[in-house]
């Protein structure tokens, strides 16, 4: 079953912080092949980990 | 034969107090905190300079030392008023909430960002960027900053905070959509300066 843009962000989160089961990995990737907000939603999440670490690390 | 471990100087560490100073910030949210920790970490390694083995980067080495203050103080704090008494966490489940329609779609499109590099290189981004983050409520900005800032695993989050894995996942969630939203409304969504 592919999951809603509700449960895929959520397995974009934790993507962050575990690593995804393959069935999880399975179905991240059959919803973000579909739905452009998610993959749009997935680079957002890339920039806020980069964005806070070059906060962080910033002269 | 071991090389003589060449310590570290007195100027080399003072250099590195802005960047402490906004490590503890992020992760204590009160300036005062954030002086002191970073005060006692300063001291802890003038008084173990020669213990430096310059192995590491300096800056690693203080940031471990930053670190263990940091939970410290998180300690004493939580013995003085425990977070989870600041009920401040429901708005911001209702901010999940919003965001997504009943059958889990996004009720908004999600906005191109554009290159994001060329936001990093704007001063004005990181003051939008620091009030954001100043807005996500006190206990779950406290695990998104122990995750991203202190770059904890979440099992040492979960321990540290005796909440469940689940629990951490669920908060590190909410914390990232509630940042995305903040940045997209304040930065991304309104037009170029």
């Amino acid at each position: 079953m592919i999951p809603s843009c509700r449960t895929a962000s959520e397995l974009l989160s934790q993507g962050q912080d575990r690593p995804l089961t393959l069935p999880e990995q399975f179905r991240l990737r059959t919803h973000l092949l579909i739905c452009k907000r998610c993959r749009r939603f997935s680079r957002h999440l890339d920039f806020l980990r980069m964005a806070i670490r070059r906060y962080r690390d910033r002269e | 034969m071991e090389p003589t471990p060449p310590g570290a100087s007195y100027a080399a560490i003072e250099r590195e107090r802005g960047y402490l100073l906004r490590y503890a910030q992020l992760q204590l949210r009160d300036s005062v905190q954030a002086e002191d920790a970073v005060q006692e970490t300063l001291l802890a390694a003038v008084e173990g300079a020669a213990r430096f083995s310059g192995r590491s980067a300096l800056r690693t080495w203080l940031t471990g030392i930053l670190k263990h203050k940091i939970i410290d103080q998180f300690r004493r704090n939580g013995r003085e008023q425990p977070l989870a008494a600041a009920g401040d966490e429901r708005p911001e489940a209702d901010i999940v909430d919003a965001l997504f329609a009943g059958d889990g779609h996004w009720r908004e499109f999600q906005s191109e960002w554009g290159d994001p590099a060329t936001a990093l290189e704007n001063s004005r981004f990181w003051t939008a960027f620091e009030l954001c983050a100043q807005r996500l409520p006190a206990r779950t900005a406290r695990v998104f900053m122990m995750r991203e800032v202190m770059e904890m695993p979440t099992e040492e989050i979960c321990q540290e905070l005796n909440i469940t894995a689940t629990n951490c996942w669920v908060m590190l969630h909410r914390a990232r959509l509630t940042l995305r939203e903040c940045l997209d409304t304040t930065w991304f969504a309104t037009p170029r300066r």
